[in-house]
């Protein structure tokens, strides 16, 4: 069995034509994930896959499965699944145990799905390249000089490594679609509301959003599809009924070229992307010019608005109901010590840039001109899609850059989202896929380009997507 | 947008995060360079168009007090979870 190739779709046939047994398929995943440890993908590998292989193979005999049933899948630190740490891959949440299991968790476990652990992450999902994690960096199973992206970076790896069939990320400002294109692997970033919060350990929740790691764009689906759907629990989950649109095949794809160019890209993100253009006029799309001058001001009000959030967020990390504690002489200095001990270097910073941003006399000028602006983007955004289906940027400037080549510089490690922030900002979906490779002293670096939808559009994003890898010819990771 | 060590001290103050001397004048540093590049935000948009309210669409989302768990059944996971515990309370040092 060629795991590392393996879809989730033929999974899921070699299991139903009992050709391979759950347990079989796990324990082959199982074996990669220990051959590459040295990868850093997996802060922990669950003790209990027999447990749940016995489940799932209950469901496949008695004819109940689902299309993820026996999929081994890795979860990224910060969703909840009850009884198993979640760790936020800080010292904060170091020996946390979670309560109860994320919406997203309960549906996977519902379908069959085989958990087999949970993968490093920058701390609190802030960062781009998984450095700023308590456990280490993770390495890029393409070249391990390099970071794997970020901050779902654990995720992004293990399944490029073949370590899992899928895996679960969130994705704040690109956490899911940046480590996707570094790593070679479909990345979904769903609209905002279209997946329950509920259970994911906040970062920024107004741009929070879980999603998935897939092979191919038809397996992302499949995850999503299992993912998706109205929670009570989450208040901005949106209701089923309005999520179900008349789906039109895209057509037209919009290209903001001015934006596209205008900032520090790499030459051969742009030539791989010009190329990718070209696929898709072969394959019958009309490739569109468009102009969206509010994407250029999308880092700032991402820099103004995420920081508030997190600095209001993660206030209630105190060390007095759980997490990290420090014992001071009175209460305020537990407070201070257990903070100041329990949250590594970025998050201390972006807790003060919110701290500032919303303080008073400052507020007017920062958080409330960037929520004016938010507002500004998203109109524009709709106004786009009036005249394209769909709107094409790379995924990122660069591919994986080098560890440690960003870790003291954090405005250059900010500028490596330039091209997926507005799409948090403004709540659409948006799907990384692989594109090609830039080659770099002997190494293969893997390429992403990106393409966002309307809200609700992610029917439309598969379509692309697939017509895509047809017009790539063949997926190979 | 100049930012003194003073004014890192006192927002590591509000954000009850103790930081040591040399951290505060590494923030120092790095917030006046992130808050100088996202101050473009101030000239972004501004002047003839007509924008949405400044806050959004944001609306309040209520539901029913109502259908509690059982009393208690959480309690054991919960407290589990707490630095420090005195029956079935968490426990923290004198407020007043």
């Amino acid at each position: 069995m060629d795991i590392k190739n393996l879809t989730i779709r033929e999974a899921h046939e070699l299991l139903i034509a009992k050709k391979v047994s759950v347990l079989e398929l796990a324990e082959s995943v199982l074996e990669i994930a220990k051959d590459s440890r040295d990868l850093n993908a997996y802060l922990e590998i669950f003790p209990d896959m027999r447990a749940q292989a016995f489940v799932a193979q209950k469901m496949i005999d008695e004819g109940r499965s689902t299309m993820m049933t026996g999929i081994p899948l890795a979860m990224k630190d910060n969703i909840l699944i009850k009884g198993r740490t979640a760790s936020a891959s800080s010292k904060m949440l170091e020996n946390y145990v979670a309560t109860y299991d994320a919406f997203v968790t309960k549906k996977l476990r519902e379908a069959g799905v085989i958990f087999i652990g949970r993968t490093n992450m920058d701390e609190f999902a802030m960062g781009g390249s998984t450095e700023t994690s308590f456990f280490g960096v993770t390495k890029n199973p393409h070249d391990k000089t390099r970071v794997p992206g970020g901050s779902s970076g654990g995720s992004a790896a293990a399944l490029a490594a073949g370590a899992a069939l899928g895996a679960l990320g969130t994705d704040t400002g690109g956490s899911i679609r940046q480590p996707a294109s570094f790593c070679g692997v479909v990345g979904l970033k769903p609209t905002y509301g279209s997946v329950s919060r509920s259970g994911l350990i906040a970062m920024a929740s107004s741009l929070d959003q879980a999603g998935p790691f897939a092979k191919t764009v038809e397996d992302a689906e499949i995850i999503f599809d299992c993912i998706k759907g109205h929670d009570p629990m989450d208040s901005t989950s949106y209701p089923d009924n309005l999520s179900k649109k008349d789906f039109k095949k895209p057509r037209v794809i919009g290209v903001p070229t001015e934006f596209v160019r205008a900032r520090g890209v790499d030459p051969r993100v742009l030539k791989n992307f010009e190329e990718s253009l070209e696929q898709m006029k072969k394959s019958g799309y009309e490739v569109r010019e468009i102009s969206l001058p509010p994407f250029a001001h999308g880092l700032s009000v991402y820099y103004i608005l995420m920081p508030a959030e997190v600095s209001s967020n993660l206030a209630r990390l105190d060390g007095v109901r759980y997490g990290y504690h420090a014992d001071g002489v009175n209460l305020l200095d537990d407070y201070m010590r257990s903070r100041g001990e329990g949250f590594g270097r970025e998050v201390r910073r972006r807790i003060l840039l919110g701290t500032y941003v919303l303080s008073s006399g400052y507020y007017d000028a920062y958080y409330g001109r960037a929520c004016a602006v938010r507002e500004t983007l998203k109109r524009d955004i709709e106004k786009a899609f009036e005249g394209v289906d769909i709107i094409a940027t790379p995924t990122t400037p660069t591919p994986a850059f080098k560890i440690g080549e960003k870790s003291n510089d954090p405005l250059q490690m900010y500028l490596a989202d330039i091209f997926t922030v507005p799409v948090n900002i403004a709540g659409v979906p948006a799907i990384s896929i692989p594109s090609g490779f830039a080659e770099e002293n002997g190494s293969k670096l893997p390429l992403g380009i990106q393409f966002i939808a309307p809200h609700f559009g992610e029917d439309a994003l598969f379509a692309v997507g697939k017509d895509f890898e047809k017009a790539r010819g063949g997926v190979s990771i | 947008m100049a930012i003194g060590l003073k004014d890192v001290e006192h927002l590591a103050g509000l954000a009850r995060i103790a930081v040591s001397e040399d951290e505060k004048k590494i923030l120092q540093h790095d917030l006046e360079e992130i808050l100088a590049y996202v101050s473009e935000i101030k000239e972004a948009g501004q002047g003839g168009r007509k924008e949405r309210g400044e806050q959004g669409e944001l609306y309040n989302v209520m539901r029913e007090d109502s259908e509690p768990h059982e009393s208690g059944i959480f309690t054991e996971d919960i407290l589990k979870q707490a630095p420090a515990r005195e029956g079935d309370r968490v426990s923290v040092k004198k407020i007043l």
